[in-house]
């Protein structure tokens, strides 16, 4: 019988899911090697199905998005129980990712936000309710909590596997290493590690070319014409995530002219990667007086968006426990 | 770029079994200092209960730590219940924190294994209700002890100390704080901002309360300091850089364009003489005189080269002129001549970069630059100066009247919530200096105007009585204006003073001919800057702070960097003198223990961490950090490095650590704090 494998997206974009597909051949090695139990997005389940599993007979679940309201939490528990290996898969279970800046806000405003601005038409202020009643029967719909958490803030993980989404070519790899365990041809790693993913920056893997900086100014990409196509993007006064940001991706979007957003997350042993970055931008500027370091600061127009674009829920200021009412 | 580095395995952490430490907490009573807002004893109680899980073995209070007996008590745990860390819940670690390490060390512990939780400044002295007190003091013991687990044995680093001493300021402080050092065998360099040493004492003409002659008692020591074997005189020079650390400083002295040369210049002042250009004096004759384009600021200047004035001369602004050079008897003028930088490496520096006069102008109701016959103190110094402008006539701005009625303002610009809050020390005495010289030399009739009468020193009291005695006549109250818009026939062509007097309790409204403002003192316009070059801090009011206000007063939170003189707050000529010999005796003190003792402090980089983003590279301040070309990595030299930590705060890949300040210990002290590692319930 052949092992099982499932997948599961909470609070997500649906980006990880074409990134495994995106491994294009790829796919056949899993359906080959592994029997499919779960994935909502590939196939249809019920999640009583999947309540019925005995628990620990899934080997490896790869679980993408961060957990925002009851049924991602529901799911969550639910998969950890069911499965031997829990991967944390993406930006979004790992950290948070973009959903996570969302914590920036209590819920009420981001329901206000979504269904009653200048760009959505509700003329009747119709707004979810968590619970309706209708004729068969009353419907419930998942209940928000007041702020997003990576999944290991809900359940205990066994691997993180870091991008926005993970590159395919680290994913191929992590299917290849799963398939040599399964056949006993390879160790897996120890619990908790970081895998499909380099130890270093995105510097270590960028070919352009560094010197010592001292940054007058900062901008935005469309202000630098023509931009140095070999000097490092930095350097050019441009805020690059690169320095903080774990390896791994091959510094594609420096080598495609454009600066690290920091999808990779934070760089081994990194305890906060917003504190980090920020305290590294703030090394490299070139001013003598308060005003002048205000002046070139005020060049980040949104710094929590700069440095925590994808770290936020996973901060070191993570919020805390008593911020939400975990459900045990 | 190849995918070596990114392989698909890579380790989050490594869970490591961790050896259990034994504990021991300290809980001291201070006293009442402590004890009487924390609760100590429980304090002692709850970490042995609650902290036990995380190998506290031992926790006790005692009267004071700090004692023998106290010191005794933490030895002998260490030796009895074999210890591996300790905890001292006391004062501030910048008290007692060697105290402690050093009895650890003579017990056998790594003196870096020793933490003190601040539990007095921190905790005692900013509380008053006790039950809140005693929390916090829990929290600090618990983050103490958490952080006290992830302390690494270190070392202590030996390094020589550089025999050579900088001299900041060539004030009377400067002065006799380079004599001192340099008479005990060892070499200075005294760098002064001006032509000439001798600071403002140069200007006096007499010096409060014996009234010796204040040149007369200055210039042997300017000629000691110019010619002794042992001071290079840097005049007209300014430090531009300080790099380095205590025994090693490294210095660079900017010497400013003379455009004389000192090598052939013989002092006979004929240049001076003979250059056609006449500049009024703001600095030494605080704008009552005259000097030339090419000048010495007075002829008593040490060095005697003079300075050409770049500004003023008019060979610099028309291209013509160059009288001095054709009469110069060595040609010694030198207009090519540039400014140069010194490079001088020493041991310690000592800072007596003085201080500034209140400008009177911005008591605007005193009439300061609006009413000719207002002066301020040191206009007043050079007019009853014999060597000054009026050859030491006391008379009105015109130059020739002698006034009959003077008034003497104190406290002007001091003791003022608009100005300064502070009271500048020199001023009452100053004021009844000027009563005196006024009296004697005119026989005019002379009012002091003050708050309060403040002569609390050797023979100043005395002094005080004499002027009393000589006639002068006192008006206890603050000055509220200082006008020329008469209201009576007494009072037309007088400046007329309107005071309160508090005594008589009465408004009164004096016409005087002469005001003199005794300004107060204030901190260099530049010494913020100054003491950010030299890595010390300013008070509020913008004097450079001592290391302990009563214990020591010369030196500063930087080791290697004395204080003195008025550049540390007012003072008067005695006890700058007083502080410029003692901080030479702590010069003197380190330069013989030949080599000085360093917190093994370091940073470092985890080279497979390092990415190369070289972000670090431009940050250190003692030009510690290489760049590997080969490896494309960064790296530390530890002999460079000074623990300041800009670094490993920089690092975006955390690829920097500093010992004694790591991230795991940084955490753990947190966790402690919050209250995270308590003993389950």
């Amino acid at each position: 019988m052949k092992p099982k494998f499932a997948m599961y997206w909470a609070a997500s974009c649906g980006g990880c899911e074409i990134a495994v597909l995106n491994t294009h051949e790829k796919i056949l090695d899993v359906d080959a090697n592994f029997e499919v139990v779960f994935w909502p997005v590939a196939m249809d389940a019920k999640y009583k199905d999947v309540e019925a599993m005995e628990d620990g007979s899934i080997l490896l679940t790869l679980f993408n998005g961060g957990i925002r309201n009851d049924e991602n939490e529901h799911i969550a528990r639910l998969l950890r129980q069911k499965s031997k290996i829990l991967v944390s898969f993406g930006s979004c279970a790992c950290e948070g990712c973009i959903p996570g800046l969302a914590n920036l806000s209590p819920v009420g405003d981001i329901v206000q936000t979504a269904f009653n601005t200048i760009t959505t038409d509700n003329p009747h202020e119709i707004y979810p309710q968590t619970t309706y009643d209708v004729p068969e029967g009353e419907l419930h719909i998942p209940k928000l909590f007041s702020v997003l958490r990576p999944l290991d803030q809900v359940v205990d993980v066994d691997y993180y596997m870091p991008g926005c989404p993970p590159e395919s070519h680290q994913i191929a790899a992590v299917i290849d290493l799963v398939i040599k365990v399964v056949k006993g041809e390879a160790q897996l790693p120890p619990k908790g590690s970081t895998i499909g993913a380099g130890d270093s920056t995105v510097c270590d893997e960028c070919p352009r070319s560094r010197n010592v900086k001292l940054i007058k100014e900062f901008k935005r990409i469309q202000d630098i014409a023509p931009m140095d196509p070999t000097l490092c993007i930095l350097e050019q006064g441009i805020p690059c995530n690169g320095p903080a940001t774990r390896s791994g991706c091959n510094a594609r979007c420096p080598q495609a002219g454009t600066q690290c957003i920091g999808c990779y997350g934070p760089a081994e042993g990194v305890m906060d990667y917003g504190a980090r970055l920020i305290t590294a931008f703030s090394s490299v500027i070139d001013a003598t007086t308060p005003e002048e370091i205000e002046h070139i600061l005020d060049g980040i127009p949104d710094p929590t968006g700069q440095v925590y674009r994808f770290n936020l829920a996973g901060s070191l200021l993570k919020a805390s426990a008593n911020a939400f009412k975990v459900k045990e | 770029m190849s995918d070596t580095r990114s392989n698909p395995v890579d380790k989050r952490s490594s869970p490591v079994e961790k050896k259990i430490e034994r504990v021991g907490v300290y809980v001291c009573h201070c006293g009442s200092n402590i004890a009487g807002t924390v609760d100590v004893v429980d304090v002692a109680k709850w970490a042995g209960e609650k902290l036990k899980h995380q190998g506290v073995v031992v926790a006790r209070e005692y009267k004071f730590m700090c004692s023998s007996l106290g010191q005794e008590l933490i030895q002998k745990d260490i030796k009895e219940l074999g210890l591996t860390r300790v905890v001292v819940a006391a004062c501030s670690p910048h008290l007692h924190e060697k105290t402690f390490r050093t009895a650890a060390k003579n017990a056998g512990l790594n003196p870096y294994l020793v933490e003190l939780a601040s539990i007095r400044e921190q905790v005692s002295w900013v509380h008053s209700d006790k039950t809140v007190a005693t929390a916090k003091a829990k929290a600090v013991v618990a983050g103490a002890v958490s952080r006290v687990i992830e302390n690494r044995p270190l070392d202590e680093i030996k390094v020589p100390i550089n025999p050579n001493t900088l001299v900041v300021g060539g004030g009377i402080a400067g002065i006799q704080s380079a004599l001192e050092i340099a008479n005990a065998g060892f070499h200075v360099y005294l760098v002064e901002r001006e032509p000439s040493i001798g600071g403002h004492m140069a200007q006096f003409d007499k010096t409060f309360p014996t009234l010796d002659c204040s040149a007369c008692i200055l210039t042997p020591r300017m000629v000691e300091a110019g010619t002794h074997p042992n001071i290079t005189l840097l005049t007209w020079s300014d430090v531009v850089n300080v790099s380095g650390y205590v025994g090693n400083f490294h210095v660079t002295i900017k010497k400013k364009a003379r455009f004389v040369n000192e090598e052939l210049c013989t002092g006979c002042g004929i240049c001076q003489e003979k250059c056609p250009k006449k500049v009024i004096d703001e600095v030494y004759e605080a704008g009552l005189g005259y000097r030339k384009a090419v000048y010495t600021p007075f002829a008593q200047a040490v060095p005697n080269f003079p300075v050409m004035d770049k500004e003023n001369c008019t060979y610099f602004i028309k291209g013509t002129c160059k009288a001095c050079e054709k009469f110069c008897p060595t040609g010694a003028i030198d207009f090519k001549q540039e400014d140069q930088l010194i490079n001088v490496d020493v041991g310690n520096i000592v800072l007596a970069t003085g201080y500034d006069l209140f400008d009177a102008r911005r008591v605007s109701n005193y009439g300061y630059g609006r009413l000719p016959n207002v002066f301020t103190s040191l206009e007043f110094e050079r007019l009853s100066n014999a060597a000054g402008p009026t050859s030491g006539n006391i008379v009105l701005r015109d130059g020739k009247t002698t006034p009959k009625n003077v008034g003497i303002i104190h406290c002007v610009g001091s003791r003022d919530k608009n100005f300064n809050n502070y009271c500048s020390v020199i001023c009452c005495m100053q004021g009844l200096k000027f009563a005196h010289l006024v009296h004697e030399r005119t026989g005019a009739t002379v009012y002091n105007f003050y708050i309060d009468m403040r002569t609390a020193y050797k023979a100043y009291d005395e002094f005080y009585q004499r002027v009393l005695e000589e006639g002068t006549l006192f008006v206890r109250g603050k000055v509220a204006e200082v006008t020329n818009a008469a209201r009576r026939e007494s009072e037309k062509g007088k400046l007329i003073i309107q005071v309160e007097d508090t005594l008589a309790g009465k408004q009164r409204r004096i016409p005087v001919d002469m005001v003199i403002l005794s300004s107060g003192l204030q901190p260099r316009y530049d010494a913020k800057e100054v003491g950010k070059m030299f890595g010390i801090s300013c008070s509020t009011d913008g004097w450079f702070t001592e290391k302990h206000p009563k214990l020591d007063p010369v030196a500063t939170m930087t080791e290697g960097i004395y204080i003195v003189g008025c550049a540390q707050g007012p003072k008067d000529i005695p006890s700058s003198v007083a502080q410029g010999a003692a901080a030479s005796a702590r010069v003197l003190d380190k330069i013989l223990q030949k080599e000085v003792t360093l917190e093994p402090i370091k940073a470092s980089v985890d080279h497979e961490k390092c990415s190369g983003c070289k972000v670090c590279n431009g940050m250190c301040p003692f030009n510690a950090i290489a760049f590997i070309e080969d490896d494309k990595v960064s790296d530390i030299n530890p002999a460079l490095c000074q623990g300041c930590g800009t670094c490993v705060a920089a690092c975006p890949a955390g690829a920097i650590s500093g010992t004694g300040f790591s991230d795991a210990q940084i955490i753990a002290q947190i966790d402690g704090l919050l209250l995270r590692n308590l003993e389950p319930a």
